[in-house]
């Protein structure tokens, strides 16, 4: 039986005999060795000339020994990243509906822009005068961020969202420390819905912790904030929209709440792709707020990063931000300030996060986003990212249980397992099934408020026709799971380029390192 | 818009279908009068020749470290990439991915992780490494928090050694947790004395080698000291490419290893993004910091790699994780370990000897203009030039002679008293007519 894409819906229609080959790959779907099975210690993929004699400075440093670091020529390294390569999924090879984490279209002008020599090859530490082009990008993507954001500042260095936490929250403990509160105020409220970067940041920064309760339906209520507050509590730490994908209705009181009690409201922007162009987070109440370039303004995750964490802040926590900074003098021109020592009257950095500016590469990739899509076309990115994640919720939500349907979904939808009571397949047989159709899975087992959670984001890079039929797959696998078909799950991924792993044996019995067969088994 | 996908009619379709007269339904829950209207006040969307007009005209007015003879380190250096590097980064499998939670489809990303400890625990001479930091600074901090949680004692000592921008970062943190630092004075020459620092009080003492200055440090009885006192010692490097040619860390007994991988593989950037070495011994691994990848089998017995100890982690652990991070440097460990597996041992220990030929080239020349003098000792491939005036003035002047000549000390320590020092980094970029106008400028403009 196919289904309305011309595609099978029984299992074993289109299942074709798997024969084994002799060499234990599958066409294009090879096994590769480590380097360090194929490699050797004579070996080099780089021509470099030996330097004529000359007398060693490195005294009784000198390198004694192997280092034990095999090499590979040119065409045997290109064919062993190539090959890696090929057992990885990217957006670039279909949906990636990873809820939270955004991964949509990388325009690859952004990757031109940030190669430009002007921008990669310029030091951190070399003269101020011969980089004002780079002093004017990041005050551009500074103008961008605080006129998204509505608020008045922003620091540009933290190198990722939860080193944006970090900073915004150091912002805030500076702030209160100034005021005289640094002993009594050391409690942050964090619910329990947040991302766990929330809570690890608190305590990071010496702040204790104390979860804020989730209403049944999914979002913050005024009143639990309110009785939690008082005169220890330095802030909250709030994620808007929130990780069920629903924007906190009560926000405005929530911030009110804090300011009334002297403390502070973090909010933790990871979503705040859903709303760019569409609200505000300093009309909301804000005090500070991570943006992470690599999710809302789409520079690459590259497995797993870099990514960029700017930090908006409002005007109480301005004068708070590390260093380093750009400041405008009186004049208009820009002045870079690295040092505590250097600010001008009436900053007071908190001090200094990382090395060098931040994130300069990401920086370029972001604004050649902003400038690409500019106001109306990120307005717009917004709307069709929410309206995509509505259009899923309405294909799958007669067959799939939505544990808080009182609100509509924002950027992402969020999906639990009750539907799948009974049946034996978890959401994890669940999502490895999908990956047997092609798809990345989607977020899985969060939000922790959730039992068996399935957060679906599609971003707004994905067309109609790319929903529908993931609409429909999602609805295939649906009815097999509720038909007692459970080996296509529990046996999941049966197409991918390896079996499902054990990942219990990976932490009972660490092994995180090649390490050289012993001679013995080596002569076998 | 050329980027979306949704066209006007599918938008109505779409509404329809889920229900909804207006996008702004969607929208019920953000509070009265506060949605906006219309879109903000910033450009409209443009073209992507106007992009590239607009940023295009931004880079051009930088100087490019490859425009001219270009002598400044600190901290990030001024390499040669393969251009094999690049391209294989850009791959969309490797580029476009995410951090790689499912395993089945991830392997590409999980097996150069996997190369990539190992590579990072052999030049290092330690037995563990995680999967990357953010950068070398940050992955400091880190350690020294790693090492509050390993001995239960809340005070670090910080070599006069260490780079400015490093040792800020580790007092920023600590100063937020109410934990102890004692920085000691900045070391010109590398021969402050940290041993009597050392006492039961100690969490670690973080030493640097090369450091800031460039001096090679010998971390051998640092280590036995702080041992003897239950400290750990933590060693910290800017320059990676020095592990071909200088001791490693491990051999010398540190805890901790830490530093910054920019110099292979990846570019200057203005500062970032880079990439965070970190090494252990393997006693400590759950308290470090940081994605590991482990190897382990899939059901049908082939052997793979997972993402694993996340019990450490953050989304498990909340509070109680080792560490607050989510992203690390993906790609950049990416660009690392192909330019390293490129390089091999043999490549690696050329490029080094290279470096630091060049270096000893370079420091013979300008200590032979009037009025400088080198003052190292010994040296991997930067080192700490004295003038007659402010270096600040004479890297302007310099530059004014289309040379970037180093990175005045001034720079980096405001305070110290030391605005006649300036640090210069040389690399494998730099030719004999690179020196040598370097060295004619130098003495035009002192």
């Amino acid at each position: 039986m196919l289904n309305r894409q011309g595609r099978p819906t029984q299992a074993g229609e289109a299942v074709r005999e798997d024969r084994a080959t002799f060499t234990g790959n599958k066409a294009l779907q090879q096994i590769e060795p480590l380097i360090f099975e194929i490699g050797h210690d004579e070996a080099t993929g780089v021509d470099i000339d030996k330097p004529a004699p000359f007398r060693s400075r490195l005294g009784q440093h000198a390198r004694q020994g192997e280092i034990g670091l095999p090499g590979l020529s040119e065409p045997e390294a290109m064919r062993h990243y190539v090959r890696l390569s090929q057992k990885n999924y990217g957006i670039d090879t279909g949906l990636f509906p990873l809820g939270s984490c955004t991964m949509k279209h990388n325009a690859r002008l952004n990757e031109k822009m940030a190669r430009l020599p002007g921008f990669a090859d310029v030091h951190p530490l070399q003269p101020l005068s011969s980089v004002p082009g780079a002093l004017a990008l990041m005050l551009e993507l500074a103008r961008y961020l605080m006129t998204l954001t509505g608020m008045p500042a922003v620091a540009l260095s933290p190198k990722a969202g939860a080193h944006g936490e970090a900073c915004g929250m150091m912002a805030i403990k500076a702030a209160i420390a100034a005021k005289g509160e640094g002993a009594t105020r050391n409690v942050v409220l964090v619910p329990e819905s947040a991302h766990g970067t929330n809570p690890a940041t608190a305590a990071l920064i010496g702040f204790s912790v104390k979860a804020v309760p989730a209403r049944p339906d999914g979002t913050v209520a005024v009143a639990d904030v309110k009785a939690l507050l008082g005169p220890d509590i330095a802030a909250i730490m709030l994620t808007n929209p929130n990780t069920c994908g629903i924007f906190e209705p009560e926000i405005v009181e929530i911030a009110a709440a804090m300011h009334e009690a002297g403390a502070y409201f973090y909010c933790d922007g990871a979503n705040f792709n859903a709303i760019v162009g569409k609200a505000r987070p300093g009309d909301l109440g804000v005090d500070a707020m991570h943006i992470n370039l690599h999710k809302t303004f789409s520079t690459p995750h590259g497995g797993g990063g870099p990514g960029a964490g700017p930090v908006v802040l409002s005007q109480r926590l301005a004068p708070f931000a590390p260093v380093p900074f750009i400041h405008v003098e009186a004049d208009g021109s820009p002045r870079l300030v690295e040092t505590r020592e250097e600010a001008p009257a009436g900053n007071k950095p908190f001090g200094r996060i990382t090395a060098f500016h931040g994130q300069m590469g990401m920086y370029v990739r972001a604004l050649a986003y902003m400038l690409s899509h500019g106001s109306d076309g990120m307005r717009q990115a917004s709307e069709d990212a929410v309206l995509n994640a509505n259009y899923i919720r309405a294909g799958l939500s007669d067959l799939m249980s939505l544990p808080f349907p009182d609100h509509p979904s924002m950027h992402e939808v969020l999906f639990d397992d009750d539907w799948l009571k009974g049946t034996g397949v978890s959401t994890l047989d669940f999502a490895k099934a999908m990956i047997d159709e092609g798809y990345h899975p989607m977020t899985v087992y969060f939000p922790l408020v959730v039992h068996g959670a399935m957060l679906i984001e599609p971003t707004e890079s994905e067309s109609k026709a790319t929903l529908d039929l993931f609409i429909a797959t999602l609805r295939d696998l649906a009815m097999a799971a509720k038909g007692n078909d459970k080996e296509r799950f529990t046996g999941a991924p049966h197409h991918a380029p390896i079996r499902r792993l054990d990942e219990t044996r990976a932490a009972r019995q660490p092994v995180l390192k090649w390490e050289k067969p012993a001679p013995a088994e080596a002569a076998e | 818009m050329r980027y979306l996908p949704l066209t006007e009619t599918d938008r109505e379709d779409m509404l329809a279908r889920i229900g909804v007269s207006d996008i702004d339904a969607l929208f019920s829950d953000v509070p009265a009068g506060k949605l906006l209207k219309a879109p903000l006040d910033l450009p409209r969307a443009k073209g992507e020749l106007e992009v590239e007009r607009i940023l295009g005209r931004m880079a051009g007015k930088n100087i490019a470290a490859s425009a001219v003879p270009f002598f400044v380190g600190a901290g990030a250096y001024k390499h040669h990439v393969p251009a094999t590097v690049d391209h294989l980064i850009q791959r969309s499998e490797f580029l476009t991915s995410y951090t790689p939670y499912q395993p089945e489809i991830a392997q590409g990303t999980l097996q150069y992780l996997f190369e990539f400890q190992t590579q990072v625990a052999a030049l290092t001479g330690m037995e563990v490494a995680n999967a990357s930091m953010y950068d070398g600074s940050t992955g400091t901090g880190e350690a020294v928090l790693m090492a509050h949680r390993v001995t239960r004692r809340r005070k670090a000592v910080l070599s006069g050694g260490l780079h400015p921008h490093y040792a800020a970062v580790v007092e920023t943190l600590s100063e937020m947790a109410n934990d102890e630092v004692v920085a000691l004075e900045a070391d010109v020459t590398g021969s402050e004395d940290i041993l009597s620092q050392i006492d039961d009080s100690v969490s670690c003492v973080v030493v640097q080698s090369p450091d800031v200055f460039g001096n090679l440090r010998d971390l051998k009885p640092i280590a036995e000291k702080a041992h003897a006192h239950g400290a750990l010692l933590i060693a910290v490097f800017t320059e990676v490419v020095s592990l071909g040619a200088v001791t490693p860390p491990g051999a010398q007994d540190a805890d901790i290893v830490v530093g910054e991988g920019q110099s292979i593989g990846n570019a200057l950037n203005f500062g970032g993004p880079y990439v965070g070495l970190f090494a252990a011994k393997s006693k400590y691994i759950r308290q470090m910091p940081g994605r590991l990848c482990g190897e382990t089998v899939d059901s049908a017995g082939q052997r793979g790699f997972v993402l694993t100890l996340s019990t450490r982690e953050q989304h498990i652990r909340r509070d109680k994780a080792t560490s607050n991070i989510c992203t690390n440097s993906g790609l950049c460990v990416l660009a690392f370990t192909i330019h390293m597996t490129l390089l091999g041992q043999a490549g690696l220990t050329r490029l080094a000897e290279v470096n630091h030929a060049n270096a000893v080239k370079l420091a013979d020349l300008i200590a032979g203009v009037k009025g400088v003098s080198v003052l190292n000792e010994s040296f991997f491939n930067e080192f700490t030039v004295k003038l007659p005036k402010p270096a600040a003035a004479v890297v302007e002047a310099l530059a004014g002679k289309g040379v970037l000549g180093g990175v005045p000390v001034s720079r980096l320590m405001p305070d110290a008293g030391l605005d006649d020092l300036l640090l210069v980094a040389a690399t494998e970029v730099n030719s004999d007519d690179d020196r040598a106008a370097f060295a004619k400028a130098l003495s035009e403009v002192l």
